[in-house]
């Protein structure tokens, strides 16, 4: 019997019906990741890294293929994919201590309220806004914002983690402290990730593989590359070695040579 | 040298030993507050307040002013139609410094003589208990329709169409059928007042359910809330702020359709008062209705207003 990864997108393909015949933005999505792998995905903009991602979350339905996860079919949303959006969308009339506390009452409804309470707060000093638990979303800066998002989506204990560009909308110091949070948790709890990016850096620094995308329509995955760097990883450190900077040079080759912004072509 | 290759699983990294190397870097913390210093008693904010108060009311007193005086002005010659501000304050002296009479507090409850002779306060209490229920009626259906027909698009299509044009019809065109329907002066006065208000509130309700941000609905899909949860975790708070918007225009509206009824039936409530003064050509009695009106309008407006603030803020 065939070896199924962990979680496995088998032949994906979404096109959609317009007035001017069949579109079809990703074809033939063959991907395996294993358990507690960091995956990164980049691609220029519109090239269905997103839509992918989506599929994964079980929010958008493909029109080709199957997505296996722990043997598991996913055909809906669920708790155990939690996503990290773009714009964090955290709920504004909630405190942040209520936005992560309405995933945790979902993921663990059976338990008593002390030990989701605990849970929430302990989730909370993890990514260090145990301070902020009072503050509603309006009253933080960006990268507050997105720390509690990452917050409410690995207190759900997901089995997979989804990170739709999170830090796209942040200035680069921001980022880079995001960032290290982001492998601080990683080291410490080991998820399986997927992570949308359009920043090469955060790419190569974060993941364990680096899976790049070519252009649309009828993307597909153009390239997989797995970066060799030891853990725990430091941005200065990673910086000066060859693995780090033959990484960055494979992945900024594939996006500015191969398959370079269509927009720049076109031009 | 290549860098040596180190795979990480869950068994020799256990979740309790954080590497020491990583180091989380946090954003800039808000300095913590220095604990308030021991309150003193001092008038200085108190005054600065009433100062701030009375320098934006200011404008508004003056234009207020200039007004009667143009009005006064303007109306004191022989043979004017319109009788000037100190001829109402003379002629309706009564009507003006005892509104009061004919209303009894009886208990926690409001009474008011029965026929005869009412304060005009009397008469637009029973104005307000009328919009009261008219308007309460048409918050619960309109607010539920409006959550139909912003969630479900066949309904949409379905209702909205008559919504639109049965919106444009005047208070005063419902005044016959309601009367057809209910035979009787009251419950066709709240009748009148429900189909007045309800249209704002289906129409801005459902704009609110349509409008809520495609990432909140994703965060309940992940979630999974159910549609229960959904409702009142997600779709509530989010369209409250569009809510009261309607029910803001809608209570205006029902106090526009309280008059409207009024004047053609009952026997008691502001619009009577005002048809009642007019039949017996005291129309300094009507001036003074007028005013009665404004003010209670613009209270309601506030009011409702001010609730929706605070909802919002709470929800």
């Amino acid at each position: 019997m065939k070896h199924r990864s962990y979680l496995a997108l088998e032949g994906i393909g979404v096109s959609f019906p317009t007035p001017k015949g069949p579109f079809t933005a990703l074809r033939d999505v063959d991907l395996s990741i294993e358990k507690g792998e960091f995956v990164a995905l980049i691609g220029h903009s519109g090239c269905g890294k997103s839509t992918l991602l989506n599929i994964v979350a079980g929010l958008t339905r493909p029109s080709r293929g199957v997505i296996f996860l722990d043997g598991d079919v996913i055909d809906r949303p669920g708790p155990d994919r939690a996503v990290i959006f773009q714009d964090h969308s955290l709920l504004p009339w909630l405190t942040v201590e209520e936005n992560v506390r309405l995933a945790v009452d979902k993921v663990m409804a059976g338990k008593p309220r002390a030990e989701r309470r605990d849970w929430v707060m302990h989730n909370l000093d993890l990514v260090q806004m145990g301070h902020a638990a009072a503050k509603r979303p309006g009253e933080l800066s960006g990268g507050m914002k997105q720390r509690v998002g990452i917050a409410r989506a690995i207190a759900m204990s997901p089995r997979v983690l989804l990170m739709d560009e999170p830090f796209g909308a942040l200035d680069a110091l921001t980022r880079a402290s995001l960032q290290d949070a982001v492998m601080a948790i990683q080291a410490r709890l080991n998820n399986t990730v997927i992570m949308i990016t359009h920043d090469v850096d955060e790419a190569v620094l974060l993941a364990d593989r680096v899976v790049m995308m070519t252009n649309g329509p009828e993307a597909t995955i153009g390239e997989d590359l797995r970066i060799d760097l030891p853990r725990p990883r430091s941005r200065i450190e990673a910086a000066d070695m060859p693995a780090y900077a033959h990484a960055r040079h494979e992945v900024l080759h594939f996006l500015h040579q191969r398959f370079s912004n269509p927009v720049d072509k076109a031009a | 040298m290549p860098p040596s290759i180190r795979l990480i699983s869950s068994l020799d990294n256990p979740i309790d030993e954080l590497p020491q190397v990583v180091e989380i870097v946090p954003d800039p913390q808000p300095v913590a507050a220095t604990p308030p210093a021991k309150r003193r008693f001092t008038l200085a904010p108190l005054i600065a307040r009433l100062r701030d108060t009375a320098l934006a009311i200011l404008p508004t007193l003056i234009m207020v002013g200039a007004l009667l005086m143009v009005w006064e002005i303007a109306c004191s010659g022989e043979g004017a139609t319109l009788p000037s501000p100190s001829r109402v304050w003379v002629e309706s002296h009564d009507v003006i410094m005892h509104p009061l009479k004919g209303v009894e507090l009886d208990g926690f409850g409001i009474k008011i003589q029965d026929g005869g002779d009412v304060g005009i306060a009397g008469h637009i209490i029973t104005s307000l208990k009328r919009v009261a229920v008219g308007f309460g009626l048409s918050a619960i259906f309109g607010i539920a329709l409006g959550i139909l027909i912003g969630q479900s698009k066949f309904a949409y299509r379905a209702l909205d169409p008559l919504f639109q044009i049965l919106r444009t019809v005047p208070p005063l065109a419902w005044l016959p059928i309601s009367l057809a329907i209910f035979q009787q002066a009251q419950p066709s006065a709240i009748f009148l007042i429900f189909i007045t208000a309800i249209w704002p509130v289906i129409l801005n309700t459902a704009a609110g359910v349509q409008n809520i941000p495609a990432t909140y609905r994703n965060v309940g899909r992940v979630l999974s809330l159910n549609p229960f949860e959904y409702f009142v975790k997600i779709m509530l708070p989010a369209t409250v702020p569009h809510m009261f918007t309607g029910l803001r225009i809608g209570v205006g509206m029902s106090w526009l359709a309280i008059v409207a009824a009024e004047m053609v039936q009952g026997g008691t409530g502001i619009g009577f008062f005002i048809w009642d003064s007019y039949n017996s050509s005291l129309l300094t009695d009507t001036i003074v209705a007028l005013v009665w009106i404004g003010l209670v309008g613009f209270c309601l407006d506030r009011i409702v207003g001010w609730i929706g603030r605070r909802i919002a803020r709470q929800a």
